[in-house]
């Protein structure tokens, strides 16, 4: 039951940043289609830093440093988003799909030629790092606390206060409902997508290490994140935007994918004898169900998708 | 006036797509300069000659084969993708819809035993029904269908992997051969295979899905349907205000595209040139790359023959890079840079009609200025 509990919370934070940074990027009036790629890649960035950190390092060095390395990533793979659908105004949802595919390719590529590199037998894509992630948890009994939760917490609040409170986030969604009119009252639309397209690429980063670091201690690159990006999409839509609602919905998804982590550990569910296909499906289908209810009501950004154009009125 | 060749929307496109291709190249080649400087020439050398690395042309002709037998699915994918984009809908969902072809043509061959023909027509309406959900969902809940899309790609994979565990091999995680445990559902070769060193593999798949693609352009471009697919895909308002049933025309659009690339699972798998994998963890990347043939191809039927041919060619010629240094997937990286350069196709298109309108009034300022200067030397 404990370990529902955390698996719940670990992959509840993981959607939370993710779709926190969907919200960023939506609001502002890009829609983030790439944010499974930016989740590898924010996702590689943390696993090499973990990977090429002396053995000495304090582990709240390895905390901040791999956290860092995943926004540094994050935020510099976002940037190829922001450069086609902001400054080319090229179709986003072509180039999403296409950050998607290349952060896949991409992070395989790159760690098979390290592993290969390294060791020329090793043709396999894994980054390990069993030692460096202790560093994130802190057993408090049976329980596995992950220092992500608080990272999903504070960002929680950090966008909340930014999109309501501040100046700043108050002209993002401006951009994202009426670029022209955010333009008219000397808003620069080009340059705030750019810091929401930003944004999204450090929370989509944040997410991906988290992600990697979830149940496993070594990574995979060839298996990308799994739709998560895309489960984090849902977690938006079904928080119809706004930050507090997507906290929420992001538990309800955190826990039918935990589901598939541990139904094992539950005899009754066992005793059901469904096949464990099952489980892997759930998230996906909820997903399905509660999109189906929630997205005629929908209140997205008026002016999502739509490059801006100042010729346009 | 002469009529300015590169005026003309076809040579526009002709130019973006080799554009994306040079450039495509190009980056994956500095990437690889990063990782090993000594092999990337080598490497995208290889890519490039896929099965032209062999010297003996039998061997060649062989591999050629293999090429084809892949592009002929592939094909069928970048036709789904291309369908539905030109009625603005993106099938992402592409990939799970070829997922369900391939699972019902492979359960119905070896579990029931039926013939090459059931078998397809049973993958049709599986990739349908699949592209059904993503239609109706669009149509009446409003769900975008590229998430939902990708939920389904996800449900059908894990779907499959469950279902085929009913006929995979006692020993390994594959699927049993079609070749020997149901000949009858063998797709016909009709003596295809002749031509190419008797490749058996090479059966009437890839003339189908050259048809295919032939039938996708009438449909589009002479039928009333295909007009009215098309204006929807324009102006949902639009058409729905001329008269059009816009959702039935989503629908039906999305059950297309769904059919197209279920077709494309049968055509790979009952040629018995692969096996499905019941452990699989990722959706097969066959439907993804069909986005790139389709970008690649100008979002024309014809072209998308040619771009499928060369997103299979290089993702083929992955296999012949020297593994000490990189691994196969470098032509799935080149292949997702082309995507995203086609993004830009665009802004390319843009770039040369700007070229053109300022050369234009460059050269009637000159016809000006000399008419000018000719009316002031006669006075």
């Amino acid at each position: 039951m404990l370990l529902l509990v955390q698996y719940t919370l670990i992959f509840a934070s993981v959607l939370l940043l993710v779709a926190l940074g969907g919200c960023f990027s939506e609001h502002s009036g890009v829609i983030n289609l790439g944010l499974e790629g930016i989740m590898v890649i924010g996702a590689l960035g943390g696993a090499l830093m973990m990977r090429y950190l002396p053995a000495g390092t304090s582990g709240f060095m390895i905390v901040i440093l791999t956290l860092l390395a995943a926004i540094v990533f994050g935020v510099a793979y976002s940037a190829l988003l922001a450069v086609a659908s902001i400054n080319f105004k090229a179709d986003q949802t072509i180039v999403g799909t296409a950050l998607n595919m290349l952060g896949t390719a991409g992070a395989t590529v790159l760690v098979k030629a390290i592993n290969t590199a390294a060791n020329p037998d090793d043709v396999s894509s894994t980054i390990q790092y069993i030692e460096p992630k202790k560093a994130f948890i802190v057993n408090i009994g049976s329980f596995e606390f992950n220092w992500f939760m608080v990272v999903a917490v504070i960002m929680l609040i950090f966008a909340y206060v930014v999109l309501y409170k501040t100046k700043f986030g108050l002209r993002l969604m401006a951009c994202g409902e009426h670029p022209q009119a955010a333009d008219s009252v000397g808003i620069d639309v080009h340059k705030m997508r750019w810091a929401g397209v930003l944004i999204s690429g450090m929370l989509g980063g944040l997410g991906g290490i988290c992600y990697i670091l979830a149940g496993v201690s070594e990574w995979k690159f060839e298996n990308g994140v799994a739709g998560f990006g895309f489960l984090a999409l849902a977690v938006m839509i079904f928080g119809q935007w706004k930050p507090t609602r997507i906290a929420l919905a992001a538990l309800l998804f955190g826990f039918f994918r935990a589901l598939s982590n541990v139904y094992f550990g539950f005899d009754w569910l066992v005793s059901l004898n469904i096949p464990g296909s099952v489980y892997n499906m759930m998230p996906y289908i909820i997903s399905l169900i509660v999109l189906a209810l929630t997205s005629q009501h929908s209140r997205a950004p008026k002016a999502e998708g739509i490059p801006y154009d100042k010729g346009m009125r | 006036m002469k009529k300015n060749l590169l005026k003309s929307d076809a040579v526009q496109s002709l130019i973006a797509s080799f554009l994306c291709i040079i450039l495509g190249l190009l980056i994956g080649f500095i990437v690889l300069l990063f990782i090993n400087p000594t092999g990337a020439w080598d490497a995208i050398v290889a890519v490039m000659k896929n099965f032209l690395t062999y010297s003996r042309a039998n061997l060649q002709m062989k591999n050629f084969g293999n090429t084809l037998v892949k592009t002929a699915p592939l094909l069928m994918c970048a036709l789904s993708v291309l369908f539905a984009y030109k009625v603005g809908l993106f099938n992402i969902g592409a990939a799970g819809q070829y997922v369900a072809g391939v699972c019902a043509s492979i359960y119905a061959a070896l579990a029931w035993g039926w013939g090459w023909f059931p078998c397809m027509i049973l993958a049709i309406v599986f990739g349908a029904a699949l592209g059904a959900v993503v239609g109706l969902l669009k149509a009446y809940c409003n769900v975008n269908e590229v998430i939902s899309g990708i939920m389904l790609n996800w449900i059908g994979l894990y779907l499959t992997n469950m279902l085929l565990t009913k006929v995979k091999e006692s020993t390994s995680p594959y699927t049993l051969h079609i070749k020997s445990a149901a000949p009858q559902a063998l797709l016909p070769g009709l003596g295809l295979g002749a031509l190419f060193n008797n490749n058996q593999y090479v059966t009437i798949a890839i003339p189908l899905a050259i048809i295919a693609a032939i039938v996708i352009l009438v449909v589009l471009e002479k039928t009333k349907f295909g007009y009215e697919l098309k204006a929807t895909g324009n102006n949902k308002n639009a058409a729905k205000y001329a008269g059009m049933a816009e959702k039935r025309n989503i629908i039906l659009t999305l059950i297309i595209a769904g059919a197209l690339a279920g077709i494309g699972g049968a055509l790979l798998y009952l040629t018995d040139y692969e096996q499905w994998q019941c452990t699989q963890t990722s959706v097969p990347g066959m439907g993804f790359n069909g986005i790139a043939a389709t970008f690649l191809g100008g979002l024309n039927p014809i072209g998308t023959i040619f771009a499928s041919y060369f997103i299979q060619h290089i993702t083929s010629g992955g296999a012949y890079v020297d593994k000490t240094m990189y691994c196969s997937q470098i032509s799935d990286l080149i292949s997702s840079i082309i995507i995203y350069l086609c993004g830009f196709v665009l802004f390319i298109k843009y770039a040369i009609n700007q070229g053109i309108a300022k050369s234009e009034e460059k050269k009637l300022q000159k016809e000006k200025l000399a008419a000018a200067e000719a009316k002031g030397g006669e006075k």
